[in-house]
């Protein structure tokens, strides 16, 4: 493993996270890249935008989330102390908001006037409709048809709020076509358009913004733990698609080397089926969606589809620093198939009273092979980043039961 | 905005960019002495299929077309309207790769030496490919110009400063998000000419007025000696030779392969007639910008 002095200076000025991260963008919004980059430089330097949004995650968001000791799992399990980070007890039932606030207060000093967001499990598209209404700020939300059909509880929630929802009719109609056709949106409107970013990909200043604003994940768990145990964790686990609530829990830990990072890939099918959303493990370095990453993508260089049970990490991409940090070797990626996080859904349901959201679950199902090979004075937190009510027509689904 | 972007080449002179073909100055050269703006018509590589395609392109210069633009085939064109994403798909499921979008290059070129390819897509296909590799094919098939959508300035290291060094052009598009403040960033490392997006959106959707061309073009000219092309929105013979007034060339795309589509029969494959159609359209569209400046 390379060893650096720091593993939190980056993207370098030009976004880049090593080779990863940049900007590929049309001519048209580049010039809009550059004001947002601008905005977001200025803003998380003033103590009062700082303080705004430390404000409305205190009261309107519920943070900080508990730190919650899962007893009945780290029994179970026979091995490592087995702590989840409860995001999915945040307002709107995900880790999304934490951004979405963030975004939409930028927007706001930006003097924005309407907001897109792309969306797969719908859980960042209701977070962003939240926040539009409760900012008065038109909204749209781009979503493949795909994910609107296995998603129809979430697409009833953003409508509540006074979302627009466009169904995405190109390519597979799930996440990857979502943010194509969100980017249309963007070129299209781009003097009076925010578009909000679900993940930590996306072009430069994305990834590193996102980032940030998620960090409140890893920042709480940090004080939380010294609380509880004096100490820091030994190891923490999260699933990825993109990759935002991975980041949030990792980057302020990263300089910490006795703290170890696992993330979880969705492996679908099976890796060797080719149907799954692993771009580490099953892709190699392309250009997609405004940065360089691993992508899943054919000899010629055409995108594949990936393929999850989950809809929050079927995308064939993953987060340019996330591509970094597995090519430096920092934390490792592994992944978890649609029946062990199924498996890991129902476990954690019966067992801690916690219905997980079907992404947290491929957490979950690392977890379930990690902790037995653990010692018991060992601390493990895994990010349980939303939650499940909106997977229950899949999971039924998936277990022939009819609802 | 910084105008001063770290390209990764700041000392970039002459010794950084090789001899092109030469192609499309003579062209320009050309419509300059026949005192007429150019035609530049876009189709897609492989759509509906390599055969059919390969005849389109052959007689597009017969048809009037001065430049010709073909799109690489990509799965996920962003800055690209229903048309055209449509296209890209045809292409791919009938089999059509980066190295197919050379091989016609090539062929065509065996029977053509003088009007200017233009390639068009999105770099990940090309990255993939590898770059030096690919611009040593390029040039190889007879390929005059790249336009890359995805590669702003910012990025110019990956693929404009080899590509100028390969003596291939890279044509930046200027946007009207472009401000004079960013334009001498845009036109730094542009070359054989400048593709105006007349909107602000994807192609094929709205159409600019004139007025908006005329001032964006005079703009241009103010900052550049290269030849302005217009493109985006532009469906008609008449719109077609409104621009070749006002500007050097005008591009049109979305409008050309819309006729493809609709020559399409059922199961998706290319009806009888498809390419006389096609070429027909094209010959239309020459009509109306020979006659703008008549």
């Amino acid at each position: 493993m390379q060893r650096l002095n720091t593993y939190r200076s980056g993207p370098d000025e030009h976004g880049h996270f090593g080779i990863f991260g940049g900007r590929f963008v049309a001519e048209t919004l580049m010039p809009l890249i550059l004001d947002v980059e601008g905005a977001y430089n200025a803003a998380k330097v003033d103590p009062a935008f700082k303080a705004e949004l430390r404000h409305y995650l205190t009261h309107y968001v519920g943070r900080p989330s508990p730190l919650y000791h899962a007893e009945r799992l780290t029994a179970r399990f026979g091995g490592a102390k087995v702590y989840f980070k409860r995001d999915e007890l945040n307002h709107t039932g995900a880790h999304k908001i934490n951004n979405c606030m963030g975004q939409i207060l930028l927007a706001r000093r930006m003097g924005k006037r309407r907001i897109i967001a792309e969306t797969g499990a719908g859980q960042h598209g209701v977070a962003t409709a939240t926040v539009c209404a409760l900012f008065d700020l038109p909204c749209t939300i781009y979503m493949g048809e795909t994910d609107i059909e296995r998603q129809k509880p979430n697409v009833f929630r953003m409508k509540l709020l006074g979302a627009e929802v466009k169904a995405v009719k190109s390519g597979a109609r799930t996440l990857k076509d979502a943010m194509n056709e969100a980017l249309r949106d963007w070129v299209t409107n781009v003097e009076d358009t925010f578009y909000i970013i679900g993940t930590v990909a996306g072009p430069h200043p994305y990834p590193a913004m996102v980032r940030d604003f998620q960090s409140v994940i890893g920042e709480e768990v940090r004080e939380q733990m010294m609380s509880a145990e004096g100490r820091l964790p030994d190891s923490l686990v999260a699933c990825i698609g993109g990759g935002s609530n991975a980041m949030g829990l990792f980057y302020p830990f990263l300089d910490e080397p006795t703290v170890k990072m696992v993330a979880v890939e969705a492996a679908g099918h099976g890796i060797e089926t080719g149907a799954h959303a692993a771009s580490l493990t099953g892709g190699r370095p392309g250009v997609l969606h405004g940065n360089r990453t691993y992508l899943l993508q054919d000899e010629d260089g055409q995108i594949l589809e990936g393929h999850s049970i989950s809809a929050g990490l079927d995308y064939p991409g993953i987060g340019p620093e996330h591509s970094w940090l597995h090519d430096v070797g920092r934390v490792e990626y592994v992944s978890a198939t649609d029946n062990e996080a199924l498996d890991a859904f129902q476990m954690c349901s019966r067992m801690e009273g916690i219905i997980p959201a079907l992404e947290p679950a491929h957490a979950l199902a690392a977890v379930i092979k990690l902790a037995p090979t653990l010692p018991k004075d060992h601390l493990l937190v895994m990010n349980m980043c939303g939650r499940g009510d909106k997977d229950i027509f899949t999971v039924a689904d998936a277990l022939g039961v009819k609802i | 905005m910084s105008a001063a972007i770290d390209t990764g080449n700041t000392g970039f002179g002459d010794t950084g960019r090789a001899a092109d073909s030469g192609r499309l100055a003579a062209k320009f050269e050309t419509l300059r002495r026949e005192g007429r703006g150019g035609l530049v018509t876009f189709v897609t590589a492989g759509d509906p299929d390599y055969a059919t395609s390969l005849r389109i392109v052959q007689g597009l210069p017969g048809a009037g077309a001065d430049v010709i633009e073909i799109g690489m085939p990509f799965t996920d064109p962003m800055a690209d309207g229903p048309s055209i994403q449509a296209a890209s798909l045809r292409a791919l499921r009938a089999g059509m790769t980066l190295r197919g979008t050379l091989k016609l290059v090539t062929e065509f070129r065996q029977t053509d030496a003088e009007t200017p390819i233009i390639l068009m897509g999105y770099y990940n296909p090309i990255y993939s490919y590898g770059v030096e590799r690919f611009l040593t094919d390029a040039r190889a098939a007879g390929v005059d110009g790249l336009i890359v959508v995805d590669l702003p300035p910012e990025e110019d290291g990956e693929l404009c400063l080899p590509a100028l060094a390969a003596g291939i052009n890279f044509i930046r598009l200027a946007t009207p998000t472009t401000d004079d403040k960013r334009l001498p960033t845009v036109l730094a490392n542009t070359s054989g000419f400048v593709y105006y997006v007349s909107i602000t959106g994807i192609t094929g959707a709205a159409t600019a007025t004139e007025e908006a061309i005329t001032e964006a073009v005079g703009r241009l000219r103010r900052h550049t000696d290269l030849p302005v092309a217009v493109g985006f929105g532009i469906t008609t013979p008449a719109a077609a030779a409104s621009v070749a007034r006002l500007a050097d060339a005008a591009v049109v795309g979305s409008a050309i392969v819309n006729r493809i589509t609709a020559n399409l029969d059922e199961t998706g494959l290319a009806a009888p007639g498809l390419v006389d159609d096609v070429l027909a359209f094209v010959r239309t569209l020459s009509e109306g910008v020979r006659a703008a400046r008549g």
